[in-house]
């Protein structure tokens, strides 16, 4: 088994990437992750496992992304700053490390009071941007926070979010740049669903000249429902879905909106594939990853690039 | 100053059920401020609860007295002469209050009446907000007077996040989103370039590295 990166390999050797999404069980099955392991194997690049999302329990990140690693995927090991503290997060990244996971997506996560654990305390000890860059001297410093060094570094792709979608807009690019220049080596973006306003956005981060110094995907979520649309767009803060794309949903019978949510997602990605400074797609079907398949196959992304 | 409510009328009943002789203790600083723990409050709780006993046919002696400070010694020897008369003190005091009084009173039961809530400010009549974690280091300074720590759901030293929408926290909309405050008086300042910088990990232990935290000032002792 090769240890590296995929996704680092695909960005690297110039390729258009594709990551998906992989939502661990509410329980301690191994079976669940590996099942939907098989639903994304060779259509994607890499498989990002959500830490504990919305605030709900779950298995955990770094087991899961251990049993797809064993499976012979990519994992993207998303870590959230909500529940651990630095001493907590910077052991992990080491244990992650050992284990042979090579991405991490450094985050905030959603606040606790979404979640099954309303009384719990939130931690936030470090802030996402923190901790990206105490990964980043971590992995090329050997240093963890404080200057101690460690007996070997821990051996990681780097990986941030960004929500174009949230406010205040004019400042967004100003915090990518902030989570790039902490050590951000890629960028998974928020669902696109306004790809004006996203293009906008990407327009004021290619005039800063930070599109050349991390690989940015962009983030789509194929819709399900008129329903799913409207309670992303009303419930779920930092959504920005327009009305045209809620209308389109409707507009077709009621078993036809599963297949008009794909047809948007494809539409986005295609768009998005044209659009300078993108260097792929993460495709978060949440709790759908059956469909992830025919979304890279229609988008015209299948073969994925294979590696000895 | 710091805040409080007074806990609900149930939950003081049951507490203080053992007692017979019960000091209702105020305090005319902070919980006076915030309409929960001065005078007028002090008083208006000591008479629910003498009519409450009297509704119940128990026999119970039910005084108020408010301190200026109760988290003041000084003050609160002030106590002395009259102590011995209760079996026990029900303290509207903010926490700090209420185990000053425990302090300098061993033998007596000293208790709460209040819920302590936090260091804020009076931002209209019977609206207070909390504005200040009292981390022992203010970076007020960095963020245009706005504290991320105390005001920013996620703590985040480097934000907004991205569930800050129409400047309200994603948490609720009735919550300001701080870093939108810090942003537009940063920009208004034309200060906006401080926020290019990586602001590192809070020193958390000036606030909790060596358990309960004091200020000794040889300067200020007799």
């Amino acid at each position: 088994m090769n240890n590296s990166s995929k996704l680092k390999r695909v960005l690297e050797g110039g390729g258009f990437a594709v990551t998906a999404e992989c939502g661990p069980p509410k329980g301690a099955n191994p079976d669940v992750v590996l099942k939907k392991a098989e639903m994304l194997r060779n259509k994607v690049d890499a498989v990002n496992v959500t830490d504990n999302q919305t605030a709900i329990v779950r298995m955990s990140s770094i087991a899961a992304c251990s049993l797809l690693k064993t499976a012979g995927l990519d994992p993207v090991l998303q870590m959230v700053v909500r529940d651990r503290n630095r001493i907590a997060l910077q052991s992990d990244i080491l244990g992650a490390s050992a284990l042979g996971i090579r991405n991490v997506l450094c985050l905030s996560g959603d606040h606790h009071i979404f979640g099954n654990q309303p009384q719990a305390m939130g931690v936030f000890d470090l802030d996402s941007i923190q901790f990206v860059q105490v990964v980043r001297t971590m992995r090329d410093e050997g240093k963890i926070l404080g200057g101690d060094g460690l007996s070997q570094p821990p051996d990681f792709f780097i990986g941030a979010a960004a929500n174009p979608f949230a406010d205040p807009f004019d400042f967004r690019v100003i915090r990518l740049a902030k989570k790039i220049r902490a050590g951000a080596d890629f960028i998974q973006t928020q669902c696109i669903y306004n790809l004006d306003r996203f293009e906008r956005w990407i327009g004021m981060a290619r005039d800063r000249g930070i599109t050349d110094k991390a690989y940015i995907l962009g983030g789509v979520t194929p819709l399900k429902s008129p329903g799913m649309a409207k309670y992303m767009k009303n419930k779920v803060s930092g959504m920005d879905i327009p009305d045209e794309i809620i209308k389109r949903m409707e507009g077709v019978p009621k078993d036809k909106q599963r297949e008009e949510g794909i047809n948007i997602c494809v539409e986005t990605i295609q768009r998005l594939r044209g659009v300078p400074g993108i260097k792929g797609v993460h495709i978060m079907a949440i709790e759908w990853e059956e469909v992830v398949g025919e979304i890279v196959e229609r988008a015209g992304l299948l073969p994925r690039p294979v590696f000895d | 100053m710091i805040t409080g409510e007074q806990k609900p009328i149930d939950e003081i009943r049951e507490m203080i059920a053992p007692y017979k002789r019960i000091l209702v203790l105020g305090c005319a600083s902070c919980v006076a401020e915030c309409a929960a723990g001065g005078e007028k409050e002090t008083a208006m709780l000591a008479s629910t609860l003498r009519i409450a006993a009297k509704m119940k046919g128990e026999d119970v002696l039910i005084e108020e007295k408010t301190l200026d400070r109760q988290c003041v010694r000084d003050f609160v020897v002030l106590l002395d002469d009259i102590i011995e008369r209760y079996d026990a003190v029900l303290s509207l005091g903010c926490g700090a209050g209420v185990q000053a009084v425990a302090e300098i009173f061993p033998e007596v039961p000293i208790i709460p009446a209040i819920n302590t809530g936090f260091l804020g400010e009076t931002r209209d009549q019977g609206y207070w907000v909390e504005s200040c974690l009292g981390c022992g280091d203010c970076m007020l300074y960095h963020f245009g007077g706005i504290c991320p720590l105390a005001r920013c759901s996620k703590q985040l030293l480097n934000g907004p996040c991205g569930g800050s929408m129409d400047g309200r926290c994603e948490i609720n909309p009735d919550v300001e989103c701080a870093w939108h405050m810090i942003v537009d008086r940063l920009t208004k300042f034309g200060a906006l370039d401080r926020l290019e910088n990586i602001y590192p990990p809070k020193d958390w232990s000036r606030k909790q590295g060596g358990g309960p935290r004091k200020i000794v000032r040889e300067d200020q002792q007799k």
